[in-house]
């Protein structure tokens, strides 16, 4: 009896062996980058915002002085930082999503030959992001007066003298808007494609009979509550490559701080205090607050594209 | 059949969404795509003019948008050049590539088989793991830069050949896609399979792999864009030159581009930056478009 308990037992861990740990298997290599790459750094960042760190001393223990002084003290933050931050996000993460759906919906009406050509040449940007793409923007929007942009508006007699683009808080900032929205038709953008084609034809027609009568309707009752989930995608996708295009301002004015602050951004601004003045605690602290705006971001998204009701 | 032929006179078949062939009514799409295309494709077509422009053209004034005597002179000063340290062009292409390599071969074999246990397999945890990895679809890396700094000091993968490689393998929307589509197979597949024997490899080898070639070509330039593209990795944790890329030495160059020459070598280097991300994509449009239908995410 006790014998056929023991074999029973070791049958059940084989069995928890069979089923359970061979799925743990599977998954333990991801399991293991997911957890050093992603879960251990946003809990060291949330930890260390609580601490001051200067890399050489252990961390000491603050409370909430980081993030008292991010919002009381630190006149940058309030004045340039988080307003440009919010400038961005806005501008660049629903304008951007809002052109990736209708440029979408518009490829959606065309055959599939040229719809694929399209598709092609507005996906291209966005697989350039980074390095590739500096030189360009640096010569098209050089100071002097050989850069393009320049050139064109001295010949079209638009402006008396060469205007130093990427160096002026003037434009900086609409310079930064337009290059990231630019490269903004990246995978959000492909997903949300082949969501209006997944769309059943015959859902139209039963729209029509139902009295839709043009274009505009078709696209708010039908279009967006059929591919919910692919909107959500998207919204998801926006928002990330929003935040992460972040560095683009000092990357086109060429050095951190960026001039006046004009394209300072929160990710500028952890790495001036992280890497240039090494207050790590404190850079923690606003890689926090970032983090948390992306979670208000798609929380946000969440409720527009829920597919509950 | 009356109203099959009668939409078939008034070129219904051709209106509204995936269109068979023209209609007139199409023409207003093709006015408002046609200028904007034009705009994005400006400055792609910006960089392969320049790649081949020589020195007296680049620096003309008025400057001129296309190259008119095309040279590779750029090209070969490129690859002639050694950089500040010694180390040939060259070397950093080849780190490039190497890296690249596999870091997707890694990429596709580290998300597949994660996904197919999210998928397919049946243990306690497997609802709240995916949940989790869906909530890490909005991880914005660039907010961790520091903490994934210390890190990497910590565990001691400063200055090696796998701090190129291993940050990258973390990729939540390559797992979430890949487990999408692998949903999207019957589970009487695998079922099967198991009532006639088969182990969890091999069913994962031989059955699930050769039926998601879509995702993991997805996956693959997903990948793909992340590494070749990277300067990053290079610029934080490698010391030793002869470990750095490609896009690293790029952007080195657009720090420092006040010659005549730095400009031309610049260009020509952006050419071949850019060009892989190109091939690659037309190459494998149609299996991305395929996965992206399966990219539903449920709020």
């Amino acid at each position: 009896m006790q014998n056929n308990m023991a074999i029973e037992r070791k049958t059940g861990f084989r069995n928890w062996l069979d089923k359970e740990g061979r799925a743990y298997a599977f998954l333990s290599m991801y399991a293991l980058m997911f957890i050093i790459f992603i879960v251990v750094p946003v809990l060291v960042a949330f930890l260390l915002s609580f601490t001051t760190f200067d890399t050489i001393q252990l961390p000491k223990f603050n409370g909430l002085r980081n993030y008292i002084v991010l919002i009381t003290q630190d006149d940058i933050f309030m004045k340039y930082v988080l307003p440009n931050t919010i400038k961005f996000a806005v501008i660049v993460g629903p304008g951007g999503y809002i052109l990736s759906f209708l440029l979408a919906w518009t490829l959606t009406q065309l055959p599939k030959l040229p719809r694929t050509l399209f598709a092609l040449i507005l996906y291209s940007p966005s697989m350039t992001s980074g390095v590739a793409m500096t030189v360009v923007w640096k010569t098209l929007f050089s100071g002097d007066q050989t850069g393009y942009l320049n050139s064109l508006l001295l010949g079209m007699n638009i402006i008396a003298e060469p205007i130093q683009w990427l160096q002026s808080p003037q434009y900086l900032m609409s310079i930064m808007i337009i290059v990231t929205l630019w490269s903004s038709m990246g995978v959000g953008f492909l997903a949300m494609l082949a969501g209006i084609l997944e769309i059943n034809p015959e859902m139209y027609e039963a729209g029509s009979l139902d009295g839709i009568s043009n274009r505009f309707q078709e696209i708010i009752y039908i279009t967006i509550p059929s591919m919910k989930p692919q909107m959500l995608f998207g919204a998801v996708m926006a928002i990330v490559s929003t935040f992460q295009a972040g560095a683009i301002g000092v990357t086109l004015s060429g050095g951190n701080p960026t001039p006046q602050y004009a394209g300072q951004l929160i990710v500028n601004h952890v790495e001036d205090y992280g890497f240039l003045r090494y207050e790590m605690g404190y850079a923690a602290a606003a890689s926090v607050v970032l983090l948390l705006m992306v979670l208000l971001f798609t929380r946000v998204s969440n409720r527009l594209f829920s597919s509950d009701y | 059949m009356r109203s099959k032929l009668i939409s078939r006179f008034s070129g219904a078949h051709n209106r509204g969404i995936n269109p068979k062939g023209f209609h007139v009514s199409q023409m207003k799409f093709y006015i408002f795509l046609l200028p904007l295309a034009v705009f994005m494709l400006l400055p792609m077509v910006f960089i392969f003019s320049n790649a081949f422009k020589p020195a007296d053209e680049l620096f003309a004034y008025p400057p001129r948008f296309f190259v008119i005597s095309p040279t590779f002179d750029n090209f070969t000063e490129l690859f002639s050049k050694m950089s500040n340290s010694g180390i040939p062009v060259s070397r950093y292409l080849f780190n490039s590539i190497l890296i690249t390599f596999v870091t997707i071969a890694a990429s596709i074999i580290v998300s597949s088989t994660a996904a197919y246990a999210l998928s397919k397999k049946r243990f306690k945890l497997k609802k709240v793991l995916f949940a989790i990895n869906t909530v890490a679809l909005m991880f914005v890396p660039i907010a961790v830069t520091i903490p994934r700094f210390l890190i990497i000091e910590k565990i001691g993968l400063m200055d090696t050949f796998l701090v190129h490689i291993l940050p990258g393998l973390a990729m939540p929307v390559g797992l979430f896609l890949i487990k999408q589509f692998i949903d999207g197979i019957p589970d009487e597949v695998v079922e099967a399979a198991q009532v006639d024997g088969a182990t969890d490899l091999w069913i994962y080898w031989r059955i699930i792999l050769p039926m998601i070639v879509p995702a993991i070509a997805t996956i693959a330039i997903l990948t793909f864009q992340a590494t070749w593209n990277n300067a990053d990795i290079s610029a934080l944790y490698i010391n030793s030159e002869s470990l750095k890329t490609f896009a690293f030495y790029l952007s080195t160059l657009t720090s420092t581009t006040s010659t005549v020459a730095g400009q031309g070598i610049a260009a020509a280097a952006s050419l071949i930056m850019f060009l892989p991300n190109l091939i690659i994509f037309i190459f494998l449009q149609s299996q991305v478009m395929s996965t992206m239908s399966h990219s539903g995410l449920k709020g």
